[in-house]
Protein backbone atom coordinates (compact mmCIF):
# COMPACT_ATOMS: atom_id res chain seq x y z
CA UNK A 1 0.00 0.00 0.00
CA UNK A 2 1.09 3.57 -0.92
CA UNK A 3 2.45 4.74 2.44
CA UNK A 4 0.68 8.04 1.88
CA UNK A 5 2.28 10.84 5.10
CA UNK A 6 -1.15 11.71 5.92
CA UNK A 7 -1.98 8.21 6.95
CA UNK A 8 1.15 8.26 8.94
CA UNK A 9 0.87 11.62 10.93
CA UNK A 10 -2.73 10.67 11.18
CA UNK A 11 -2.25 7.54 12.82
CA UNK A 12 0.57 8.23 15.06
CA UNK A 13 0.02 11.47 16.03
CA UNK A 14 -4.07 10.88 17.14
CA UNK A 15 -2.92 7.57 18.52
CA UNK A 16 -1.04 9.25 20.95
CA UNK A 17 -2.91 11.67 21.68
CA UNK A 18 -6.00 9.68 22.59
CA UNK A 19 -3.20 7.69 24.67
CA UNK A 20 -2.67 10.60 26.59
CA UNK A 21 -6.02 11.54 26.64
CA UNK A 22 -7.07 8.15 28.14
CA UNK A 23 -4.59 8.27 30.70
CA UNK A 24 -5.98 11.96 31.61
CA UNK A 25 -9.36 10.72 31.91
CA UNK A 26 -8.35 8.34 34.44
CA UNK A 27 -6.38 10.87 35.99
CA UNK A 28 -3.47 9.90 35.41
CA UNK A 29 -2.24 12.27 36.18
CA UNK A 30 -4.31 14.46 38.39
CA UNK A 31 -3.10 17.70 37.40
CA UNK A 32 -5.17 20.78 37.79
CA UNK A 33 -4.66 24.19 36.44
CA UNK A 34 -1.90 25.61 34.50
CA UNK A 35 -0.02 22.24 34.01
CA UNK A 36 -3.35 20.82 33.46
CA UNK A 37 -3.99 22.75 30.45
CA UNK A 38 -0.09 22.39 29.32
CA UNK A 39 -1.28 18.47 29.11
CA UNK A 40 -4.39 19.26 27.28
CA UNK A 41 -2.74 21.09 24.76
CA UNK A 42 -0.14 18.65 24.24
CA UNK A 43 -2.86 16.30 24.02
CA UNK A 44 -5.56 17.91 21.55
CA UNK A 45 -2.69 19.57 19.58
CA UNK A 46 -1.56 16.00 19.07
CA UNK A 47 -5.07 14.19 18.36
CA UNK A 48 -7.06 16.86 16.62
CA UNK A 49 -3.68 17.34 14.71
CA UNK A 50 -3.68 13.72 13.29
CA UNK A 51 -7.28 14.38 12.82
CA UNK A 52 -6.74 17.07 10.41
CA UNK A 53 -3.75 15.49 8.53
CA UNK A 54 -6.17 12.82 7.92
CA UNK A 55 -8.55 14.76 6.01
CA UNK A 56 -5.67 15.74 3.68
CA UNK A 57 -5.65 12.57 1.69
CA UNK A 58 -9.31 13.05 0.83
CA UNK A 59 -10.39 14.19 -2.45
CA UNK A 60 -13.21 16.73 -1.00
CA UNK A 61 -12.55 17.56 2.49
CA UNK A 62 -15.69 19.93 2.35
CA UNK A 63 -17.68 17.15 2.64
CA UNK A 64 -16.16 15.36 5.65
CA UNK A 65 -19.15 15.67 8.05
CA UNK A 66 -21.21 13.22 6.13
CA UNK A 67 -18.51 10.78 7.16
CA UNK A 68 -20.68 10.88 10.87
CA UNK A 69 -23.75 9.04 8.72
CA UNK A 70 -23.39 5.33 8.28
CA UNK A 71 -22.04 3.98 11.90
CA UNK A 72 -24.60 1.02 11.21
CA UNK A 73 -21.71 -0.65 8.91
CA UNK A 74 -18.56 1.75 8.63
CA UNK A 75 -15.60 1.61 10.74
CA UNK A 76 -14.40 5.09 9.31
CA UNK A 77 -17.64 6.06 10.12
CA UNK A 78 -17.52 4.25 13.81
CA UNK A 79 -14.51 6.80 13.97
CA UNK A 80 -15.60 9.92 13.32
CA UNK A 81 -18.10 9.58 16.10
CA UNK A 82 -15.85 7.76 18.66
CA UNK A 83 -13.32 10.99 18.05
CA UNK A 84 -15.78 13.90 18.24
CA UNK A 85 -17.41 11.97 21.04
CA UNK A 86 -13.90 11.53 22.98
CA UNK A 87 -13.05 15.09 22.00
CA UNK A 88 -16.19 16.67 23.37
CA UNK A 89 -16.07 15.03 26.67
CA UNK A 90 -12.53 15.66 27.70
CA UNK A 91 -12.74 19.00 26.87
CA UNK A 92 -15.45 19.10 29.50
CA UNK A 93 -13.65 17.16 31.83
CA UNK A 94 -10.15 19.48 31.06
CA UNK A 95 -12.58 22.57 31.69
CA UNK A 96 -13.43 20.80 35.40
CA UNK A 97 -9.26 20.36 35.93
CA UNK A 98 -8.50 23.49 34.62
CA UNK A 99 -10.26 26.40 35.79
CA UNK A 100 -12.47 24.77 38.52
CA UNK A 101 -10.01 22.35 40.06
CA UNK A 102 -11.94 19.63 40.49
CA UNK A 103 -11.69 16.08 38.80
CA UNK A 104 -15.59 14.69 37.23
CA UNK A 105 -14.35 11.32 37.55
CA UNK A 106 -17.24 9.42 36.02
CA UNK A 107 -16.89 12.33 33.06
CA UNK A 108 -13.19 11.10 32.98
CA UNK A 109 -13.97 7.48 32.56
CA UNK A 110 -16.31 7.90 29.85
CA UNK A 111 -14.04 10.44 28.32
CA UNK A 112 -10.62 7.58 28.72
CA UNK A 113 -12.91 5.04 27.43
CA UNK A 114 -13.78 6.80 24.11
CA UNK A 115 -10.44 7.83 23.62
CA UNK A 116 -9.48 4.25 23.60
CA UNK A 117 -12.42 3.15 21.42
CA UNK A 118 -11.01 5.78 19.08
CA UNK A 119 -7.98 4.22 18.66
CA UNK A 120 -9.56 0.62 18.34
CA UNK A 121 -11.48 2.23 15.26
CA UNK A 122 -8.73 3.53 13.53
CA UNK A 123 -7.22 0.18 13.73
CA UNK A 124 -10.70 -1.82 12.36
CA UNK A 125 -10.30 0.57 9.58
CA UNK A 126 -7.40 -1.56 8.41
CA UNK A 127 -8.36 -4.73 9.72
CA UNK A 128 -11.46 -5.25 8.35
CA UNK A 129 -10.16 -5.02 5.04
CA UNK A 130 -9.76 -8.92 3.87
CA UNK A 131 -8.01 -8.07 0.71
CA UNK A 132 -4.96 -6.61 2.37
CA UNK A 133 -4.05 -9.85 4.13
CA UNK A 134 -1.08 -8.21 6.61
CA UNK A 135 -3.70 -5.92 8.33
CA UNK A 136 -6.39 -8.47 8.44
CA UNK A 137 -5.46 -9.97 11.36
CA UNK A 138 -6.40 -9.73 15.46
CA UNK A 139 -2.68 -8.31 16.09
CA UNK A 140 -3.81 -4.96 14.55
CA UNK A 141 -6.08 -3.57 16.40
CA UNK A 142 -3.94 -5.28 19.85
CA UNK A 143 -0.80 -2.75 17.88
CA UNK A 144 -2.97 -0.22 17.56
CA UNK A 145 -4.15 -0.23 21.47
CA UNK A 146 -0.83 -1.20 22.98
CA UNK A 147 0.97 1.78 20.85
CA UNK A 148 -1.25 4.71 22.54
CA UNK A 149 -1.55 3.16 25.43
CA UNK A 150 2.13 2.91 25.60
CA UNK A 151 2.91 6.18 24.02
CA UNK A 152 -0.23 7.57 26.64
CA UNK A 153 1.71 6.45 29.62
CA UNK A 154 5.25 7.88 28.39
CA UNK A 155 3.76 11.38 27.79
CA UNK A 156 1.51 10.94 30.80
CA UNK A 157 4.81 10.23 33.05
CA UNK A 158 3.09 7.43 34.43
CA UNK A 159 6.55 5.95 35.41
CA UNK A 160 4.63 2.84 36.93
CA UNK A 161 3.11 2.01 33.99
CA UNK A 162 5.20 3.23 31.32
CA UNK A 163 7.75 0.74 31.49
CA UNK A 164 5.41 -2.05 31.56
CA UNK A 165 3.45 -0.71 28.50
CA UNK A 166 6.18 -0.04 26.73
CA UNK A 167 7.43 -3.90 26.68
CA UNK A 168 4.24 -5.15 25.98
CA UNK A 169 3.80 -2.65 23.02
CA UNK A 170 6.98 -4.05 21.65
CA UNK A 171 6.27 -7.81 21.90
CA UNK A 172 3.07 -7.06 20.09
CA UNK A 173 4.67 -5.12 17.06
CA UNK A 174 7.47 -8.20 17.12
CA UNK A 175 4.65 -11.11 17.43
CA UNK A 176 2.37 -8.41 14.64
CA UNK A 177 5.72 -8.95 11.87
CA UNK A 178 6.49 -12.46 12.35
CA UNK A 179 2.21 -13.22 11.87
CA UNK A 180 1.90 -10.60 9.14
CA UNK A 181 5.21 -11.77 7.16
CA UNK A 182 3.45 -15.21 6.23
CA UNK A 183 0.00 -13.79 5.98
CA UNK A 184 -0.75 -13.17 2.32
CA UNK A 185 0.16 -16.60 1.82
CA UNK A 186 -2.06 -18.02 4.39
CA UNK A 187 -5.01 -16.34 3.09
CA UNK A 188 -4.36 -18.39 -0.28
CA UNK A 189 -5.15 -15.80 -2.88
CA UNK A 190 -2.82 -15.85 -5.43
CA UNK A 191 -3.25 -15.13 -9.18
CA UNK A 192 -4.96 -18.81 -9.98
CA UNK A 193 -7.68 -18.00 -7.52
CA UNK A 194 -8.04 -14.22 -8.77
CA UNK A 195 -8.43 -15.39 -12.48
CA UNK A 196 -10.18 -18.84 -12.16
CA UNK A 197 -7.78 -20.17 -14.06
CA UNK A 198 -5.53 -22.32 -11.78
CA UNK A 199 -6.56 -25.36 -11.90
CA UNK A 200 -5.68 -25.25 -15.72
CA UNK A 201 -1.86 -24.59 -15.08
CA UNK A 202 0.79 -21.93 -13.90
CA UNK A 203 -0.99 -18.64 -14.32
CA UNK A 204 1.22 -15.30 -15.25
CA UNK A 205 0.81 -12.41 -16.11
CA UNK A 206 1.23 -11.84 -19.80
CA UNK A 207 0.33 -8.13 -20.60
CA UNK A 208 -0.67 -5.97 -18.69
CA UNK A 209 -3.83 -3.59 -19.73
CA UNK A 210 -2.18 -0.61 -20.19
CA UNK A 211 1.40 0.72 -20.92
CA UNK A 212 1.62 3.46 -17.95
CA UNK A 213 0.75 3.98 -14.19
CA UNK A 214 -3.12 4.26 -12.63
CA UNK A 215 -4.55 4.62 -9.53
CA UNK A 216 -4.63 1.36 -8.35
CA UNK A 217 -0.66 0.62 -9.32
CA UNK A 218 0.13 4.10 -7.31
CA UNK A 219 -1.96 3.27 -4.44
CA UNK A 220 -2.22 -0.23 -3.93
CA UNK A 221 1.28 -1.74 -5.77
CA UNK A 222 3.84 -0.03 -3.21
CA UNK A 223 7.27 -1.65 -3.75
CA UNK A 224 9.58 0.34 -3.19
CA UNK A 225 11.90 0.53 -0.03
CA UNK A 226 11.01 -3.29 0.72
CA UNK A 227 14.70 -4.19 0.84
CA UNK A 228 15.21 -1.96 3.72
CA UNK A 229 12.47 -3.52 5.74
CA UNK A 230 14.49 -5.84 7.89
CA UNK A 231 16.81 -2.46 9.02
CA UNK A 232 13.67 -0.32 9.06
CA UNK A 233 12.25 -2.90 12.01
CA UNK A 234 15.27 -2.69 14.30
CA UNK A 235 15.25 1.27 13.78
CA UNK A 236 11.13 1.00 15.10
CA UNK A 237 11.65 -1.05 17.47
CA UNK A 238 14.93 0.68 19.19
CA UNK A 239 13.38 4.21 18.53
CA UNK A 240 9.73 3.54 19.52
CA UNK A 241 10.48 1.09 22.71
CA UNK A 242 13.88 0.18 23.50
CA UNK A 243 15.60 4.05 23.79
CA UNK A 244 12.54 5.47 26.04
CA UNK A 245 12.69 2.62 28.29
CA UNK A 246 16.44 2.97 29.13
CA UNK A 247 15.51 6.79 28.96
CA UNK A 248 13.05 6.65 31.67
CA UNK A 249 14.39 3.40 33.91
CA UNK A 250 18.17 5.57 34.33
CA UNK A 251 18.06 6.97 37.64
CA UNK A 252 18.57 10.51 37.29
CA UNK A 253 18.52 13.02 40.18
CA UNK A 254 16.92 16.57 39.28
CA UNK A 255 13.18 17.85 38.25
CA UNK A 256 14.79 19.37 34.86
CA UNK A 257 17.15 16.70 33.58
CA UNK A 258 14.39 14.17 34.49
CA UNK A 259 12.48 16.18 32.27
CA UNK A 260 14.66 16.34 29.61
CA UNK A 261 15.06 12.30 29.39
CA UNK A 262 11.29 12.63 29.22
CA UNK A 263 11.56 15.05 26.31
CA UNK A 264 13.93 12.57 24.53
CA UNK A 265 12.03 9.56 25.53
CA UNK A 266 8.74 10.95 24.06
CA UNK A 267 10.67 12.18 20.78
CA UNK A 268 12.11 8.99 20.56
CA UNK A 269 9.03 6.89 20.65
CA UNK A 270 6.86 9.35 18.09
CA UNK A 271 10.39 8.63 15.58
CA UNK A 272 9.59 4.96 16.35
CA UNK A 273 6.36 4.98 15.62
CA UNK A 274 6.22 6.50 12.67
CA UNK A 275 9.05 4.65 11.40
CA UNK A 276 6.76 1.33 12.16
CA UNK A 277 3.94 2.97 10.36
CA UNK A 278 5.75 3.64 7.43
CA UNK A 279 6.20 0.26 7.52
CA UNK A 280 2.58 -0.72 8.18
CA UNK A 281 1.71 0.53 4.92
CA UNK A 282 4.39 -0.11 2.75
CA UNK A 283 4.67 -3.47 4.00
CA UNK A 284 1.01 -3.79 3.26
CA UNK A 285 0.40 -6.34 -0.09
CA UNK A 286 -2.98 -5.76 -1.10
CA UNK A 287 -4.77 -8.70 -3.66
CA UNK A 288 -5.30 -6.34 -6.71
CA UNK A 289 -1.46 -6.49 -6.86
CA UNK A 290 -1.95 -10.30 -8.10
CA UNK A 291 -3.51 -9.26 -11.20
CA UNK A 292 -0.53 -7.41 -12.19
CA UNK A 293 1.50 -9.94 -11.56
CA UNK A 294 3.35 -7.57 -9.23
CA UNK A 295 2.58 -10.39 -5.57
CA UNK B 1 -27.24 3.92 3.01
CA UNK B 2 -24.06 1.45 3.17
CA UNK B 3 -25.89 -1.16 4.55
CA UNK B 4 -26.41 -3.81 2.30
CA UNK B 5 -29.72 -5.09 0.94
CA UNK B 6 -30.95 -8.28 2.34
CA UNK B 7 -31.95 -9.60 -1.04
CA UNK B 8 -31.83 -7.57 -4.61
CA UNK B 9 -35.16 -8.33 -6.64
CA UNK B 10 -32.99 -8.99 -9.89
CA UNK B 11 -29.27 -9.25 -9.85
CA UNK B 12 -28.48 -7.88 -13.19
CA UNK B 13 -25.02 -8.25 -14.21
CA UNK B 14 -22.29 -9.86 -17.07
CA UNK B 15 -20.97 -13.34 -18.06
CA UNK B 16 -17.97 -12.71 -19.60
CA UNK B 17 -16.62 -15.67 -22.42
CA UNK B 18 -12.94 -16.00 -22.17
CA UNK B 19 -13.37 -18.25 -24.64
CA UNK B 20 -14.35 -15.76 -26.86
CA UNK B 21 -12.41 -13.04 -25.76
CA UNK B 22 -9.63 -12.14 -28.60
CA UNK B 23 -8.27 -9.05 -26.31
CA UNK B 24 -9.38 -6.61 -28.31
CA UNK B 25 -9.83 -3.96 -25.96
CA UNK B 26 -12.61 -2.44 -27.22
CA UNK B 27 -15.04 -2.69 -24.56
CA UNK B 28 -12.36 -0.45 -22.91
CA UNK B 29 -12.59 2.33 -25.54
CA UNK B 30 -16.49 1.90 -25.75
CA UNK B 31 -17.09 2.05 -21.64
CA UNK B 32 -14.50 5.13 -21.30
CA UNK B 33 -16.46 7.08 -24.20
CA UNK B 34 -20.01 6.19 -22.81
CA UNK B 35 -19.14 6.99 -19.38
CA UNK B 36 -16.80 9.86 -19.52
CA UNK B 37 -20.09 11.63 -21.09
CA UNK B 38 -22.77 10.57 -19.33
CA UNK B 39 -23.37 9.11 -15.39
CA UNK B 40 -21.45 11.29 -13.59
CA UNK B 41 -18.41 13.11 -13.58
CA UNK B 42 -15.87 12.47 -16.87
CA UNK B 43 -13.48 9.84 -16.63
CA UNK B 44 -10.32 11.88 -16.47
CA UNK B 45 -6.72 11.36 -18.10
CA UNK B 46 -3.56 13.07 -16.70
CA UNK B 47 -0.62 13.75 -19.20
CA UNK B 48 -3.28 12.01 -22.09
CA UNK B 49 -0.19 12.82 -24.40
CA UNK B 50 2.89 13.30 -22.83
CA UNK B 51 5.59 11.04 -21.21
CA UNK B 52 3.75 9.56 -18.47
CA UNK B 53 -0.21 8.72 -19.54
CA UNK B 54 -2.79 7.80 -17.34
CA UNK B 55 -6.14 7.66 -16.35
CA UNK B 56 -9.73 6.74 -15.24
CA UNK B 57 -11.37 3.66 -16.66
CA UNK B 58 -14.04 0.98 -15.02
CA UNK B 59 -13.52 -1.77 -17.30
CA UNK B 60 -9.29 -3.02 -18.18
CA UNK B 61 -8.44 -6.19 -20.17
CA UNK B 62 -5.47 -8.21 -18.69
CA UNK B 63 -3.34 -11.04 -20.52
CA UNK B 64 -2.09 -13.71 -18.94
CA UNK B 65 -0.58 -16.99 -19.98
CA UNK B 66 -1.87 -20.42 -18.44
CA UNK B 67 1.05 -22.73 -18.81
CA UNK B 68 -0.47 -26.68 -18.08
CA UNK B 69 1.92 -29.33 -17.04
CA UNK B 70 1.81 -30.67 -20.06
CA UNK B 71 1.15 -29.12 -23.59
CA UNK B 72 1.65 -25.70 -24.83
CA UNK B 73 0.77 -22.17 -23.06
CA UNK B 74 -2.22 -20.76 -23.39
CA UNK B 75 -3.01 -17.43 -23.96
CA UNK B 76 -6.14 -15.76 -22.43
CA UNK B 77 -7.57 -12.35 -22.13
CA UNK B 78 -9.32 -11.28 -19.40
CA UNK B 79 -11.32 -8.20 -19.26
CA UNK B 80 -12.01 -6.83 -15.54
CA UNK B 81 -14.68 -4.55 -14.10
CA UNK B 82 -17.24 -4.13 -10.99
CA UNK B 83 -18.75 -7.69 -10.75
CA UNK B 84 -21.70 -6.40 -8.80
CA UNK B 85 -21.23 -7.81 -5.58
CA UNK B 86 -24.09 -9.41 -3.45
CA UNK B 87 -21.76 -8.68 -0.18
CA UNK B 88 -20.26 -5.70 -1.20
CA UNK B 89 -17.26 -4.76 1.02
CA UNK B 90 -16.85 -1.64 -1.05
CA UNK B 91 -20.63 -0.75 0.24
CA UNK B 92 -20.69 -1.56 4.09
CA UNK B 93 -17.10 0.32 4.52
CA UNK B 94 -18.07 3.34 3.14
CA UNK B 95 -18.45 6.28 5.63
CA UNK B 96 -21.17 8.60 3.67
CA UNK B 97 -23.62 6.24 2.01
CA UNK B 98 -22.46 7.62 -1.10
CA UNK B 99 -21.48 3.54 -2.32
CA UNK B 100 -24.80 2.01 -2.27
CA UNK B 101 -26.33 -1.65 -3.85
CA UNK B 102 -29.73 -1.03 -5.59
CA UNK B 103 -32.15 -3.34 -4.02
CA UNK B 104 -34.18 -3.22 -7.71
CA UNK B 105 -31.27 -5.11 -9.61
CA UNK B 106 -28.54 -5.26 -7.55
CA UNK B 107 -26.21 -2.71 -9.08
CA UNK B 108 -23.32 -1.34 -7.43
CA UNK B 109 -23.51 2.58 -7.76
CA UNK B 110 -22.10 5.70 -6.05
CA UNK B 111 -23.43 8.87 -5.20
CA UNK B 112 -20.88 11.16 -6.35
CA UNK B 113 -22.14 14.11 -4.50
CA UNK B 114 -21.71 12.53 -1.14
CA UNK B 115 -18.41 11.11 -1.94
CA UNK B 116 -15.40 12.04 0.12
CA UNK B 117 -12.57 10.60 -2.34
CA UNK B 118 -11.66 8.30 0.68
CA UNK B 119 -10.17 5.67 -1.29
CA UNK B 120 -11.36 3.16 1.15
CA UNK B 121 -13.97 1.91 -0.99
CA UNK B 122 -10.76 0.77 -3.54
CA UNK B 123 -8.68 -0.42 -0.82
CA UNK B 124 -11.42 -3.04 0.02
CA UNK B 125 -12.23 -4.23 -3.45
CA UNK B 126 -9.95 -7.13 -4.17
CA UNK B 127 -11.07 -6.76 -7.60
CA UNK B 128 -9.76 -3.78 -8.52
CA UNK B 129 -12.49 -2.55 -9.87
CA UNK B 130 -12.85 1.49 -8.72
CA UNK B 131 -10.56 4.40 -9.22
CA UNK B 132 -10.59 7.11 -7.55
CA UNK B 133 -10.36 10.40 -10.61
CA UNK B 134 -7.62 12.84 -10.15
CA UNK B 135 -9.37 15.65 -11.79
CA UNK B 136 -12.52 15.20 -9.54
CA UNK B 137 -11.64 13.50 -6.44
CA UNK B 138 -14.43 11.23 -6.23
CA UNK B 139 -14.71 6.90 -6.69
CA UNK B 140 -15.48 6.35 -10.13
CA UNK B 141 -16.49 2.58 -11.51
CA UNK B 142 -19.11 0.56 -13.82
CA UNK B 143 -22.26 1.61 -13.13
CA UNK B 144 -23.78 -1.35 -15.78
CA UNK B 145 -24.54 1.52 -17.61
CA UNK B 146 -27.60 2.28 -15.77
CA UNK B 147 -28.19 5.34 -17.85
CA UNK B 148 -28.65 2.80 -21.10
CA UNK B 149 -30.29 -0.40 -19.89
CA UNK B 150 -33.25 1.54 -18.95
CA UNK B 151 -32.90 4.68 -21.10
CA UNK B 152 -36.03 4.59 -23.49
CA UNK B 153 -34.74 7.12 -25.49
CA UNK B 154 -32.49 4.80 -27.08
CA UNK B 155 -33.19 1.96 -29.70
CA UNK B 156 -33.83 -1.52 -27.85
CA UNK B 157 -30.93 -3.28 -29.19
CA UNK B 158 -28.73 -0.32 -27.64
CA UNK B 159 -30.30 -1.57 -24.15
CA UNK B 160 -27.69 -2.80 -22.40
CA UNK B 161 -23.75 -1.86 -21.64
CA UNK B 162 -21.92 0.02 -23.37
CA UNK B 163 -18.72 -2.93 -23.65
CA UNK B 164 -21.78 -5.81 -24.31
CA UNK B 165 -23.03 -3.95 -27.27
CA UNK B 166 -19.44 -3.04 -28.75
CA UNK B 167 -18.08 -6.43 -28.20
CA UNK B 168 -17.08 -7.74 -31.75
CA UNK B 169 -16.33 -11.55 -30.43
CA UNK B 170 -19.57 -12.08 -28.54
CA UNK B 171 -17.39 -12.77 -25.39
CA UNK B 172 -19.83 -10.34 -22.87
CA UNK B 173 -23.28 -11.03 -22.07
CA UNK B 174 -25.83 -9.39 -20.03
CA UNK B 175 -29.02 -10.28 -17.89
CA UNK B 176 -30.27 -11.23 -14.84
CA UNK B 177 -28.63 -13.60 -12.99
CA UNK B 178 -30.85 -13.89 -10.32
CA UNK B 179 -33.47 -15.75 -12.50
CA UNK B 180 -32.29 -19.46 -13.45
CA UNK B 181 -33.99 -18.94 -16.68
CA UNK B 182 -32.34 -16.25 -18.68
CA UNK B 183 -29.77 -16.51 -21.05
CA UNK B 184 -27.03 -15.60 -18.96
CA UNK B 185 -27.81 -18.25 -16.28
CA UNK B 186 -28.45 -20.82 -18.71
CA UNK B 187 -25.29 -19.93 -20.15
CA UNK B 188 -23.22 -19.67 -16.75
CA UNK B 189 -24.87 -23.05 -15.93
CA UNK B 190 -23.73 -25.07 -19.61
CA UNK B 191 -20.10 -23.89 -19.53
CA UNK B 192 -19.74 -24.11 -15.94
CA UNK B 193 -19.28 -19.94 -15.00
CA UNK B 194 -16.61 -19.19 -12.18
CA UNK B 195 -16.49 -16.54 -9.42
CA UNK B 196 -13.13 -14.67 -9.29
CA UNK B 197 -11.49 -14.71 -5.81
CA UNK B 198 -14.68 -16.99 -4.34
CA UNK B 199 -12.51 -17.40 -1.17
CA UNK B 200 -12.95 -13.41 -0.44
CA UNK B 201 -16.59 -14.32 0.36
CA UNK B 202 -17.93 -10.68 -1.54
CA UNK B 203 -20.42 -13.48 -3.66
CA UNK B 204 -19.74 -11.39 -7.57
CA UNK B 205 -22.57 -11.37 -9.61
CA UNK B 206 -20.52 -11.59 -12.71
CA UNK B 207 -19.35 -14.58 -13.57
CA UNK B 208 -16.64 -15.62 -16.31
CA UNK B 209 -16.79 -18.66 -18.45
CA UNK B 210 -13.81 -21.17 -18.71
CA UNK B 211 -11.72 -21.33 -22.06
CA UNK B 212 -12.93 -24.52 -23.43
CA UNK B 213 -9.33 -26.87 -23.30
CA UNK B 214 -7.21 -26.35 -26.78
CA UNK B 215 -6.92 -29.52 -29.42
CA UNK B 216 -3.72 -31.30 -28.89
CA UNK B 217 -1.30 -32.10 -31.47
CA UNK B 218 -1.33 -35.77 -31.90
CA UNK B 219 2.20 -37.84 -31.26
CA UNK B 220 1.62 -39.44 -34.77
CA UNK B 221 0.56 -37.08 -37.48
CA UNK B 222 0.31 -40.01 -40.09
CA UNK B 223 0.95 -43.67 -39.87
CA UNK B 224 3.00 -43.01 -43.30
CA UNK B 225 5.06 -39.97 -41.49
CA UNK B 226 8.05 -42.66 -40.29
CA UNK B 227 8.23 -43.71 -44.00
CA UNK B 228 9.14 -39.74 -45.29
CA UNK B 229 12.00 -39.50 -43.26
CA UNK B 230 14.77 -37.52 -44.74
CA UNK B 231 16.71 -40.07 -46.89
CA UNK B 232 20.13 -38.18 -47.97
CA UNK B 233 21.22 -37.00 -44.45
CA UNK B 234 25.05 -36.20 -45.73
CA UNK B 235 26.07 -34.70 -48.50
CA UNK B 236 27.41 -36.62 -51.31
CA UNK B 237 28.98 -36.33 -54.57
CA UNK B 238 30.40 -32.60 -55.84
CA UNK B 239 28.21 -31.26 -52.56
CA UNK B 240 29.79 -33.31 -50.35
CA UNK B 241 33.81 -32.97 -52.04
CA UNK B 242 33.10 -29.02 -51.50
CA UNK B 243 32.05 -29.24 -47.92
CA UNK B 244 34.65 -31.74 -46.77
CA UNK B 245 37.16 -29.20 -48.87
CA UNK B 246 35.30 -26.12 -47.44
CA UNK B 247 35.91 -27.81 -43.44
CA UNK B 248 39.76 -27.93 -44.26
CA UNK B 249 39.80 -24.33 -44.48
Amino acid sequence: MHPAPSVIIFTTCSGLGFGLLFFLGLGQPAVTGFVAFVFYVIAYALAVGGLLASTFHLGHPERAWKAFSQWKSSWLSREGICAVAALIVMALYALGAVFLHSHWTVLGWIGALLSLATVFTTSMIYTQLKTVPRWNMNLTPAMFLSFSLAGGALLAGAEALAPWLLAIAGAVQLAYWAQGDGAFARAGTTLGSATGLGDRGNVRAFEPPHTGTNYLLREFVHVVGRKHAQKLRVISLGLAFALPLLLILIPVSGLVVKHIFALLAVLSHLTGVVVSRWLFFAQAEHVVGLYYGKR
Amino acid sequence: MTQLPQSTERKMGLVIDLDTCVGCHACVISCKGWNTENYGVPLSDQDAYGANPSGTFLNRVHSYEVQPAEGPAQLIHFPKSCLHCEDAPCVTVCPTGASYKRVEDGIVLVNESDCIGCGLCAWSCPYGARELDVAEGVMKKCTLCVDRIYNENLPEVDRVPSCVRTCPAGARHFGDLGDPDSDVSKLVAEREGMDLMPEMGTKPVNKYLPPRPKDQIEEQIDILAPLLAPVAEEPKGFLGWLDKTLEKL
